[in-house]
């Protein structure tokens, strides 16, 4: 055929394809889609004008008041102050004042901390991200190396560097005390060395119970013994290091205390609480049924009321809780229910026969929970685990209902301070924490949809 | 255990082989769990008894006849300094089911719009609704109350000053003064009519969805019931205003008072800074739920529904919406239940919810700590297990009947 | 007391160390090195911290003065901020050793509570702020206003109780702390702020316009403010008490922060026993001869102290009033040092 066309010599036949002609003016451009997108009917019109009128409301104030109308530089109030409230700045101004938070910057992230001595927090941060970012990365090697890291040698490291360590243990069941003086430290390690002796005799006896190898096991009981020893060693050494104590943390400091704690704490206690509720043992499963309702069906806030007022009545006579703690407990324990509904949901996403195919190999519970069904469930998760600890992260800011400073409750607090107090004061204050809080959670809430789709492409049939 | 049977069971360890059994193995855990659970209850509960002791103070429920000594400002019933703590309860319990009641409906409105809004063809309303949801939900709740309250309620007028809404009464910092119905003798004559009107209508409603089954003829269902729910009452408000010569209804305006207006009903600025934050806080959850619920509906239904000529609007109204709802339901209910407990955080800008007033106020000035917190706690438990409960009937009432 | 931040033992019960509230208090400051003082969360002219957060004011210096009289050193004094509600936990869980936090000595609290108030550094009482163009010149013309309060306080008992026996109406706006009182009253939300009366005196500062505000003249309640310490550690009891006695006597003898070194050559018995050049007063206290130099050296005695944090000359601008010596027609008196 093609031969034929090309020998004929036929002059109204196109020997070239025509190139596309532009669409129409109207259909094309920044024109058509304003057209097509925004004005393509009357109601379509409405719609478009009502939101834009909205944007108008909302956004050129908040511009003005942040960047247009806002001090940059000065050292008092005068500056962010109009005429008649004694200040420099013509009557009616409204207007961020930035130098009162640069002035207060320092404190915002550290709380009181000492500042000769902020360098440590800013080791902990380093650390933090050093052990973070890599296990956020999916591709990132070595993961279980990071993970030790991370939940072994960072918290150690932290605790050791944020408080100044050189704890002291002392005995609790008085056997120590009655064979060394209280306050040497032998008195703690007697007892130690005593109670490391019982929990070996009891994996012993576990052991021929069962009929397993006695071996493994008391290797394993004894390496996990010795590796809490050496935990509390390093906390109880001296390392010159002054001693802060958490009543002066503060700021973004006690703010990301209290979130990464509560999430590493919340994330064991809710894989067994998880575990728990799908068990097959009816009072296993009542108790953690209990217990996650109990903690969902309550406000937070009474939650960290009742830590902060009823826990030291809990406690023994004598016997306190550091302030700080006693929120983190609160803290952790609220999450821990949350986060046990994420991981359940996780749990039943996992087919059938993966649980089947672990029980027709042989493999016991625990060898099944851990080797098969956790590793999927847990990764299956992270979205739902992201987003408890946005959650997290932004009720933290309850704590200052209980007197403890964190970023908010530091921001509020400087509110005090005669020689900054302005009626821009806490406007000012508040923008910046909206921001503040905002980069962080959007940032989280990004990872958490990056996660989402990298699943979602790895279930994909 | 056949298999053991028939295997020869080791000398001396035959009392021990029952451990393998993953039964015997169950029964000895949970025997063991209950015991720790007891045991921690029990040591739990010895040293609060110490402790209180050791401090002089009682244990017991009659502190709360006690007369509060302190005054609320928003109360739904009668209150007064010498009340009991009792009735300090009940205050607060009030006040906080008002502000979730009236926040939920504000918020589920509001996510809907979002919601829906997200997912227009319009460019400007959907990025505008993207903005806000991500906007509102990235920052933590209770600095959006400090910042409706202590930011954007201050641009009102002071207190002896107000911006006057002309037939909605006056607002200043102080609150919004909005005009008190004042019944008349003849408004329950009224009311009976609107509740005529609302009981007719439903009747109506049977009987043209039976008319339009059996003949395909449409009834003009909403202008009749419009007619029958207003009209009714309307004709029934001049009927008692005639004959009782004064108006069965009126409304009260505020006057300038020498401490700001005076009169007119009273909406407190804390409760509508607590209802700002939290309706449009949680609104913006309520958007992400009701965008995943509409997504979920296939979009064949969506173009079935065109080819039988519904409009757009119908289509959204009555095929995509009705099958949205089953996916919206569960999270919308922890959506509510949040909103619920958020609202104790009433607690940072003084409204009398029950966690500021009978967990804060009450707790502070007798020092009862346990009773009061154990109340407080059961009682929000209570209101979520009640709604979850009920909104679990709803959810299987509503759900897909599968083969 | 151990120093000590709960360490989290995983699975090991018995490595809880405890912080034991144990009974000799003064042991466990000089084992430790410093003196925990409970403070209040930021009260300008009595403990107010400021952006380096260092802290200022009277009750920040009576903790400093008790530092300085055990160690010869000021710094050795450190502060806890506490909330109203937190306050005598703190100090019954040996989170703090003495609570130098502008409290009201009620027989309750000096009672049931297990604490023990050692004096009065500041005689206080309850009163009203009103903005000028009220027009309101007493307390009396409040009916129908609005009050800003504290929860969790004696002052908002008081005010019920004021407004009831004078049966006028009011509204209550009671908030969880003083700076959202302020904030509140300063936007107008409130047409009346009550409080103790130097906390009117110091929240006056933070207002935008401190000089369109007025405090009325009524005081509605009697409050006594002062350290406290726990109950049934008689020694530490003594040390606080004596401290706080010690630059009362020193402003009645003329012992200034400036003059104390020459003083101890001073012919007057009462300056010698005071100074701790005659008799050993200072070790009947567990503490050394100097204490009480030491003491008047860091802080300088009441009145300088009292001028120095909230006096007329500061901008809090209170006058002595019943904080004025014995000896001038005040109210403090301190028993002498014999």
């Amino acid at each position: 055929m093609s031969d034929i066309q090309s020998e004929t010599d036929l002059v109204y036949v196109r020997d070239e394809m025509l190139s596309q002609s532009p669409p129409p003016h109207r259909e094309s451009g920044p024109v058509g889609w304003l057209r097509k997108n925004l004005f393509s009917s009357l109601s379509n019109t409405v719609l478009t004008l009502i939101a834009l009128y909205v944007i108008w409301i909302v956004v050129p104030p908040l511009i003005d008041f942040a960047l247009v109308q806002a001090v940059w530089s000065g050292d008092s109030r005068d500056v962010c102050t109009t005429i008649n409230q004694g200040g420099i700045q013509p009557n009616g101004w409204f207007g961020a004042c930035w130098p009162y938070v640069k002035d207060y910057f320092a404190q915002f992230i550290y709380g009181r901390y000492p500042v000769e001595e902020r360098w440590r927090v800013n080791i902990v941060f380093v650390l933090f991200v050093i052990g973070v970012v890599p296990l956020l990365v999916p591709t990132a090697p070595f993961k279980s190396i990071n993970l030790i890291y991370m939940a072994v040698v960072f918290p150690v490291a932290a605790l050791l560097l944020l408080t100044g360590g050189h704890m002291e243990f002392e005995s609790m069941i008085g056997i120590g005390r009655e064979l060394a003086p209280l306050g040497s430290g032998l008195d703690f390690w007697i007892e130690y060395a005593l109670l490391t002796l019982v929990v070996l005799g009891i994996a012993y006896a576990w052991a021929r119970g069962t009929g397993a190898p006695a071996g493994g096991l008391l290797k394993l009981v004894l390496t996990m013994m010795l590796a809490l020893a050496a935990v509390i060693f390093v906390l109880s050494l001296d390392l010159g290091l002054e001693f802060v104590p958490t009543s002066i943390w503060g700021g973004l400091l006690v703010t990301l205390v209290i979130a990464i704690t509560g999430i590493a704490a919340s994330l064991p206690l809710g894989v067994v609480l998880a575990l728990g509720r799908r068990s097959d043992m009816p009072i296993v499963r009542f108790a953690c049924v209990v217990f996650i309702e109990f903690w969902r069906g309550v406000p937070l806030i009474t939650v960290l009321f009742m830590s902060s007022v009823m826990l030291p009545l809990f406690l023994p006579e004598g016997v306190s809780f550091d302030k700080l703690l006693r929120a983190l407990i609160g803290v952790a324990l609220f999450s821990a229910a949350y986060m046990a509904e994420v991981i359940r949901g996780g749990l039943q996403a996992i087919p059938k026969g993966q649980y089947e195919g672990a029980d027709a190999v042989g493999l016991a519970y625990w060898q099944k929970m851990r080797l098969i069904i956790l590793p999927q469930a847990l990764t299956l998760v992270i979205p739902g685990i992201v987003n408890t600890f946005i959650g997290l992260f932004k009720d933290t800011t309850l704590v200052l209902i209980i007197g403890l400073f964190d970023f908010l409750g530091q921001i509020q607090s400087s509110f005090t301070d005669p020689s900054w107090s302005t009626p821009v004061q806490a406007t000012t204050a508040y923008f910046f924490a909206a921001c503040v809080y905002w980069i962080f959670c959007f940032s989280m809430s990004r990872y958490s949809i990056f996660t989402e789709n990298r699943l979602r492409t790895g279930h994909a049939r | 255990m056949a298999a053991q049977d028939v295997l020869p069971s080791r000398k001396g360890s035959s009392g021990f082989s029952a451990l393998n059994d993953q039964r015997v193995r169950g029964v000895i855990f949970q025997v063991l769990l209950i015991v720790a659970i007891v045991s921690f209850a029990w040591w739990i509960i010895h040293n609060t008894a110490a402790n209180l002791r050791a401090q002089g103070i009682g244990f017991g429920f009659g502190i709360l006849r006690d007369s509060a000594g302190f005054q609320i400002n928003q109360t739904l019933i009668d209150y007064q300094e010498t009340s009991s703590y009792v009735r300090v309860y009940f205050v607060g319990l009030l006040n906080t089911l008002l502000v979730s009641f009236i926040g939920v409906i504000l918020a589920t409105i509001i996510g809907f719009i979002v919601g829906i809004s997200r997912l227009s063809k319009n460019w400007v309303v959907a990025k505008a609704a993207y903005v806000y949801i991500e906007v509102l939900r990235n920052i933590p709740l209770l600095l959006q109350i400090f910042i409706w309250y202590f930011a954007v309620l201050r641009l009102l007028p002071a207190k002896r000053d107000a911006i006057d809404l002309g037939p909605f009464g006056l607002l200043n910092i102080a609150g919004w003064y909005a005009p008190n119905p004042v019944l008349g003798r003849g408004f329950a004559l009224v009311a009976a009519a609107f509740i005529i009107g609302i009981v007719a209508t439903f009747v109506l409603r049977a009987w043209a969805r039976r008319r339009q089954m059996a003949t395909g003829q449409i009834f003009p269902l909403f202008r009749v019931a419009l007619a029958l729910i207003i009209g009714l009452p309307l004709v029934a408000y001049f009927v008692a205003g005639f004959a009782f010569a004064n108006p069965p209804f009126s409304l009260e305006y505020p006057t300038p008072g020498n401490f700001g207006p005076r009169g007119g009903l009273r909406v407190f600025p804390e409760f509508i800074g607590l209802l700002m934050a939290l309706s449009f806080y949680t609104a913006s959850f309520i958007a992400e739920i009701v965008r995943a619920g509409i997504l979920a509906v296939p979009n064949g239904q969506t173009e079935a529904s065109y080819s039988l000529g519904l409009r757009p609007g119908h289509t959204l109204r009555l095929v995509v919406i009705p099958q949205a709802m089953r996916v919206i339901i569960p999270p919308l209910t922890s959506q509510y239940l949040n909103l619920t407990k958020n609202s104790s955080l009433a607690v940072a800008i003084a409204y009398p919810d029950l966690v500021s007033v009978f967990a804060g106020t009450a707790l502070n000035q007798t020092g009862r700590a346990v009773e009061f917190i154990l109340i407080t706690m059961a009682t929000y438990l209570t209101i979520s297990l009640v709604t979850s409960l009920f909104m679990n009937w709803y959810n299987r009432s509503v759900a897909l009947v599968e083969r | 007391m151990k120093k000590s931040i709960v360490p989290l033992v995983a699975g090991a019960a018995l490595a809880v160390s405890a912080v034991s509230a144990s009974a000799a208090t003064l042991d466990d400051v000089k084992a430790k090195g410093s003196v925990q003082c409970g403070v209040s969360q930021g009260l300008p002219g009595f403990s107010n911290p400021d952006s380096q957060g260092n802290w200022t004011g009277l009750d920040v210096d009576t903790c400093k003065a008790i530092a300085a009289a055990i160690f010869g050193n000021a710094d050795a004094a450190k502060f806890t901020p506490l909330s109203a509600k937190e306050r005598f936990t703190a100090l019954q869980s040996g989170e703090v050793d003495v609570l130098t936090r502008n409290t009201t000595w009620t027989m309750s609290r000096d009672t049931d509570l297990g604490l023990n108030f050692t004096g009065v550094n500041y005689y206080d009482g309850q009163g009203f702020m009103v903005p000028k163009d009220l027009g309101v010149s007493s307390a009396l013309e409040l009916s129908g206003a609005s009050v800003c309060t504290n929860t969790g306080t004696t002052t908002e008992l008081n005010v019920a109780d004021y407004f009831r026996s004078h049966d006028m109406d009011y509204e209550v706006v009671a908030f969880e702390k003083a700076d959202e009182v302020v904030a509140a009253y300063d936007a107008g939300r409130c047409d009346v702020y009550t409080t103790d009366q130097s906390g009117l005196y110091a929240q006056k500062l933070k207002l935008t316009n401190p000089d369109d505000h007025v405090i009325l003249p009524e005081i509605i309640s009697k409050e006594p403010l002062g350290p406290a310490v726990r109950q049934g550690d008689d020694q530490w009891f003594n040390v606080v008490k004596w401290t706080l006695f010690a630059l009362i006597n020193a402003e009645e003898l003329g012992v200034t922060q400036d003059n104390v070194d020459e003083m101890k050559n001073s012919d007057n018995p009462s300056i010698k026993r005071l100074l701790g050049t005659e008799g050993s007063f200072g070790e009947s206290i567990g503490l050394d001869k100097e204490w009480a130099v030491n003491a008047i050296k860091a802080v300088g005695n009441y009145g300088e102290m009292f001028n120095r944090n909230v006096g007329p000359d500061t901008e809090l601008g209170i006058d002595r009033g019943l904080n004025k010596l014995w000896s001038d027609g005040g109210l403090q008196y301190a028993p002498p040092v014999r």
